[in-house]
């Protein structure tokens, strides 16, 4: 009892004075690029050639596609190899953090990989630079073949780690590969990675092809082609390439679109001789009317949950952009600036619409919220269309062409993307001109 | 029993008398404020002065100006006014005077450069009375405001002072500093809450002891990776920072600081 008493007594007297805690906003920060660190990968010793794979190199041309990911990102800069201060095999153990920080960098990736038995084993280290501690770490195996793809994983889990949001390294583009002259123009369905590596073309250059769209849940595209002058809607699967017809649609058939669960499409055709917006059914082809007006409406995009579709109207002028339910009913016109505008697309985040806008002879393309409000123009041009979204909703890529002399000369079409912001606009790597580009979500999803 | 009174009573009693003795003990420490905010004081009654200087002037001159004319005029001998200065003679209008003088001597050390400047003006003011009795109202009106003004300024930036600690640019040396090492994510979301709470222990020399996320529990809440990724970029700014620039004083004050980032205004440009 008496010890209680003494206790509490030492405690009273023991009281210290305290101050109130000192607090201090932050709200600025700088948005330079991150400095990061991409050590190559270290080769494994007992590794063993494959196929036409050169294993020493691989290394370092996995770091290397790393790099230019991050570089292509605008949000991380990755620091020359000529400063590094560790050999690869050492900085994967336990880097020494001093000596890293003291080239500037914030964050470090090492690895090391190893191919034996005809499998690729790679594994990554995200080393935190400033708090000395691994922030993630991942190993993959896989055929070598894929070691594109394993860098390109590689960056979306380090990005995603840093960033907070999805990656978008592991995609592939599709693409309309324009060649000849304009007037007479070759058209061709390509894809390739989304660095624009491993171009591959999918149709033959005969018949002439049109708005390729990737269904968000697999790898199948839907595009257009003209046959014998009737446009045709087509599937195609990318593994395969395996090719259908999903029908014969009369008159002018623009831009089909997958529904975002994959099992509808969404389009426009003139039935009657008045563009309306149907949706088909991809099981039972059974085609839906949506619209039913005596304007034209075309460039259907569902919203990422299937309940909305944003498309396009003359119904009140000039035209302008719409939404509606799924079913067709509430229709709200959602823009009222000046100008055209076109080409709705909804972001795969579902917090934004990518639109194209025609204005005193210009063209931008643009970001709005879904309600039309905080319109956002990103980017310029002569001519430009057809935005596409990153399957993060970040980056967005569309084509861009080029005024044409007299007789066509000096026409180029190309591809570019631009991040959300409106900074960090550039051009895509392609082997021919290109035009109407569409992003597929991710591969590894 | 009366033994367990015994203790009791004991005990409530010195409770009792421990409350008495040091809560006031207690009270009048924060009260005792370090000579930082001073410092500070003198700056901002130096700013306000600067544009009451030349109004001051222009009173002056032209009291001045009257003052010489009515001499030449009504011949009246200025020592006898000039000796009713010491005495204070309370005027109708000095009446007013003195009360503002009173109550600014509640608060003796902050407005001691205005109150002497005051008392100057008086000087050449009571030299001459009636006539110029409307001059000198509208001076002291505009001085009153002006006190009022100062008194709003200096409230507000010892509230401040009170309450971090640090003097606004000792504040600010911090804050930039950290400005500068703080790579903002760009992958957030607009329409969240991005506010992270960082506590930091600090040795003298301003580097860090201990940091500690407030919200910690956030980080691992689903749908709030970002969060995560905002609350190690903010982790990663103070660490790279180091050693903060920290004040070479009031120690005690400081060694405990909690920097709250919020990128939500940058983001929204």
């Amino acid at each position: 009892m008496k010890k209680l008493l003494l206790i509490i007594l030492l405690n009273c007297f023991l009281f210290n004075i305290s101050y109130a805690l000192i607090e201090v906003d932050i709200t600025r920060g700088n948005l330079d690029p991150l400095p990061i660190a991409v050590s190559p990968l270290h080769v494994d010793i007992k590794s063993e050639n494959y196929n036409d794979i050169k294993v020493k190199e691989l290394g370092e041309n996995i770091s290397e596609i790393i790099e230019n990911n991050f570089k292509a990102t605008g949000l991380f800069n990755p620091l020359k190899k000529e400063a590094f201060v560790q050999k690869p095999d050492i900085t994967h153990l336990k880097p020494r953090f001093e000596d890293w920080r003291l080239i500037k960098a914030q964050a470090l990736v090492s690895g090391k990989l190893l191919i034996k038995d005809g499998k690729l084993k790679v594994e990554f280290r995200l080393w935190d630079l400033a708090a000395a501690k691994e922030m993630t770490a991942l190993a993959f195996t896989t055929t070598p073949s894929n070691w594109r793809r394993v860098a390109h994983i590689i960056s979306d889990k380090i990005y995603e780690r840093l960033t907070g949001e999805e990656g978008y390294f592991d995609t592939r583009i599709i693409y309309v590969a324009e060649s000849g002259p304009k007037s007479q123009r070759v058209k061709k369905l390509a894809i390739m990675d989304q660095d624009g590596a491993k171009t591959k073309y999918l149709t033959l250059g005969n018949e002439l092809v049109l708005t390729p769209r990737f269904n968000p849940t697999n790898q199948m595209v839907t595009y257009m082609s003209y046959f014998r002058n009737m446009p045709r809607v087509y599937l195609l699967d990318i593994e395969t390439g395996t090719q259908e017809v999903v029908g014969n649609f009369p008159g002018m058939t623009f831009a089909p679109r997958f529904s975002p669960d994959g099992k509808k499409i969404v389009m426009s055709f003139a039935k009657d001789g008045n563009s309306d917006i149907f949706t088909m059914n991809l099981e039972t082809r059974v085609v839906e009317r949506i619209t039913n007006h005596s304007s034209i409406d075309t460039s259907p995009s569902f919203s990422p949950d299937g309940k909305f579709i944003a498309f396009n109207s003359d119904r009140s002028g000039l035209q302008q952009i719409y939404v509606m339910r799924s079913d067709g009913s509430g229709v709200k016109r959602i823009t009222f600036g000046n100008g055209i505008y076109g080409t709705p697309v909804w972001s795969p985040r579902g917090d934004l619409i990518a639109f194209t806008k025609m204005r005193k002879g210009k063209f931008y393309i643009g970001v709005m919220r879904t309600d039309g409000t905080g319109e956002r123009l990103l980017t310029e041009n002569f001519y430009q269309e057809a935005p596409s979204w990153s399957p993060n909703g970040r980056v967005i890529v569309f084509y861009r062409e080029t005024k044409a002399g007299l007789k066509g000369e000096g026409f180029t079409a190309k591809l570019w993307s631009i991040d959300i912001t409106g900074y960090n606009e550039r051009q895509l790597k392609t082997e021919t001109d290109a035009s109407d580009p569409s992003w597929s979500s991710l591969l590894s999803k | 029993m009366i033994r367990s009174l015994i203790y009791s009573l004991t005990f409530h009693s010195v409770m009792i008398l421990l409350t008495i003795l040091s809560l006031p003990f207690m009270l009048r420490e924060p009260v005792d404020l370090p000579p930082i905010v001073s410092v500070e004081l003198i700056q901002i009654s130096d700013q306000t002065n600067i544009p009451y200087a030349p109004k001051a002037r222009k009173i002056i001159k032209e009291t001045k100006k009257k003052e010489k004319e009515r001499l030449v005029s009504e011949q009246a001998p200025p020592s006898a006014k000039a000796k009713e200065k010491p005495d204070r003679i309370p005027l109708p209008n000095e009446k007013k005077e003195k009360k503002q003088i009173v109550k600014k001597k509640q608060n003796p050390e902050e407005v001691k450069p205005e109150i002497r400047q005051s008392s100057e003006f008086e000087k050449k003011e009571i030299i001459d009375t009636n006539q110029i009795a409307a001059l000198i109202d509208k001076a002291k009106e505009e001085e009153a405001t002006k006190q009022k003004k100062i008194d709003k300024i200096t409230q507000s930036s010892q509230k401040n002072s009170f309450a971090t600690g640090l003097t606004l640019s000792e504040e600010d040396a911090l804050r930039a500093q950290i400005f500068g090492c703080w790579s903002v994510p760009l992958g957030l979301p607009y329409n969240e809450d991005l506010l992270v709470r960082i506590k930091l222990n600090l040795k003298k020399d301003g580097t860090i002891t201990k940091s500690e996320i407030l919200d910690h529990q956030r980080m691992n809440r689903p749908g709030q990776k970002f969060y995560k990724v905002l609350a190690e970029s903010a982790l990663r700014a103070v660490r790279l920072c180091q050693p903060l620039k920290v004040p070479p004083t009031g120690y005690d004050k400081w060694k405990e600081i909690q920097l709250n980032f919020n990128p939500t205004e940058m983001l929204r440009g």
